[in-house]
């Protein structure tokens, strides 16, 4: 269930990394954000309804796409680059 | 004068050519930029491993942002260049950084604030559903990483972003349902004797609008997108052609009314601000030169104004060349008046956009009290209308009550937005409810951030 397509740029070397504990792929140069919407459909819940959230600005202004890695860190996943073996994890959100 | 006691923030268009002009002056700036490899955003550079050409990314811009990034490149040598920093707070000769989870401050006696702009969001009902984006994200998307935000994407909004990018999709190959744009064609031809003036520009203009129609791709005008469908993600968009409600299946939508200054810096830094009818904003002012109003402060590029990336250019150029006569070095004045000539005709240009895609008035009458305008707060338009029933009409007020405008992007998505509706509930013009202070981190700092050593 992607939401984003790759038009281009297909031939780039494929690294593996884990999304919420399940094995996952992206490629050089992507992003965060591009390597787990190019295989799901969202970055984390929201804070107050949990209701799924994408990104919206993808120039690191909105704040909505902050994902959390393995060692703890949470990123903005628009602008920081995946690496080999990352584990990744969405934040389910909150409802009140 | 030491390099270090000059720094340039922001290495898009503007910040470039300041630090460019100050090199050719044999000063070293600093050169802090949140990316990772400079250009701005509407010339961002795709990562080193990409290989599609300058031409595929920028089109008609191709050799302007080639010479943008070789001077980069060329200068890195020369400057204290520092990608991937993040200014998170200004004050007086200081400026606190974050670099890799690292906190450190840069001093400086001197300070070229190039900041650049984000989109400019009006909500629509729907708006925070996973497959919407700003207009700006989808030509991120596209140029800095190769994809399209969805299978059928479907264009919304106003401004030149919306036909550009949405050309742009066509051509890589995705499929654009139809281009909405809020603007009636008549306004479009109202703007011509002003936009005649850069005919460059008014040119790509229109053959992005023609290429599309000779694609087969449906462009409407005067239309309104009036809602965005779909559960977890998006399904299809409700739009209005008059009173006529039609809809469109498709899985992405883009959308954005131009664009907004990021002024946050400027704003910590103590710069006066004025109203801009033209901009339908608070700016920080600036003189004809580039100076803030504060001493050894300038502004420069679309953060203090939206102007674009050519006069982006010009006025980093210009601001650099200020500075340096203000800190006694013999400067090429006739090259000063040039710029500045220059960015006139830049101004009215402007001023000929604005009227071919006119800000939508009646946005902040039209929005459903069940709209979300705040997505990180998730504030609706009825909290905002509620809170100004309680007697508030200044902005900063309204946010502490129902904080609008509170959350992690501190308002850049939602505060334009939100002013409309304070202004319009409260029967007051739009230049008189105020503008949301910026707050110190300006942008979130995540926990376990380690001191400079």
């Amino acid at each position: 269930m992607a939401l984003l397509k790759r038009l281009a740029e297909r031939g780039r070397e494929v690294l593996p990394f884990t999304l919420d504990g399940q094995p996952a792929s992206g490629m050089q140069g992507d992003t965060l954000l591009t390597a787990v919407l190019t295989g799901g459909d969202y970055l984390r819940g929201s804070d107050f309804s949990a209701e799924p959230r994408a990104g919206f600005c993808l120039m690191g202004a909105c704040q909505d796409c902050w994902v959390k890695l393995g060692d703890g860190r949470r990123v903005r996943a628009c602008a920081t680059l995946l690496e080999a073996g990352q584990d990744v994890r969405r934040e389910p959100g909150r409802c009140q | 004068m030491k390099g270090s006691e000059i720094v340039i923030v922001g290495a898009g268009p503007a910040g470039v050519r300041a630090a460019q002009t100050l090199v050719a002056y044999g000063l070293q700036p600093c050169l802090i930029d949140e990316s990772l490899r400079g250009g701005g955003q509407i010339y961002r550079r795709q990562p080193g491993n990409f290989k599609r050409s300058a031409k595929a990314l920028y089109g008609f811009e191709a050799s302007k942002a080639q010479a943008v990034h070789g001077t980069l490149d060329r200068l890195r040598a020369d400057i204290d260049y520092r990608p991937e920093t993040l200014v998170w707070n200004a004050e007086e000769q200081t400026l606190d950084t974050l670099c890799n989870g690292v906190a450190g401050q840069v001093p400086y006696q001197h300070l070229i604030v190039a900041t650049g702009a984000t989109d400019r969001i009006l909500p629509v009902p729907g708006w925070t559903l996973p497959g919407v984006y700003s207009l700006g994200a989808a030509q991120i998307a596209l140029k800095f990483q190769g994809c399209a935000i969805g299978e059928r994407v479907v264009f919304a909004g106003s401004g030149p972003l919306l036909y550009l990018v949405a050309y742009q999709y066509a051509k890589a190959g995705a499929k654009v349902v139809a281009v909405l744009d809020s603007s009636p064609l008549a306004a479009q031809t109202r703007a011509l004797p002003a936009l005649l003036g850069q005919p460059a520009t008014l040119a790509k203009g229109m053959y992005y609008r023609g290429w599309l129609t000779a694609h087969g791709i449906p462009v409407h005008q005067g239309v309104q997108l009036n809602g965005i469908q779909g559960q977890q993600r998006v399904r299809s968009v409700e739009w209005l052609a008059g009173e006529q409600r039609k809809t469109l299946d498709c899985d992405a939508v883009a959308f954005a009314h131009a664009l907004r200054s990021e002024t946050q810096l400027a704003d910590l830094l103590g710069c006066e601000f004025s109203w801009s009818a033209l901009n339908r904003a608070w700016l920080p002012s600036r003189d004809d030169s580039g100076r803030s109003s504060v001493k050894g402060v300038y502004l420069a590029g679309d953060g203090a104004g939206i102007m674009g990336a050519d006069a982006a250019e010009m006025a980093g150029e210009l601001a650099a060349l200020t500075l340096l006569g203000d800190t006694g070095h013999p400067i090429d004045q006739a090259r000063s008046a040039r710029l500045q000539q220059k960015l006139d005709g830049i101004a009215r240009f402007r001023h000929g956009l604005e009227t071919a895609f006119p800000f939508p008035e009646d946005w902040a009458a039209k929005a459903p009290d069940a709209m979300t305008v705040c997505r990180c707060e998730e504030v609706s338009a009825g909290d905002i209308r509620q809170t100004v029933a309680q007697g508030h009409w200044d902005v900063n007020r309204v946010k502490a009550m129902c904080r609008v405008g509170m959350g992690r992007c501190q308002g850049r998505m939602c505060g334009l937005a939100a002013a409309e509706i304070v202004a319009h509930a409260s029967g007051r013009d739009i230049a008189s409810v105020g503008r949301l202070r910026g707050q110190a981190p300006i942008k979130p700092l995540p926990f376990g951030v380690e001191a400079e050593q």
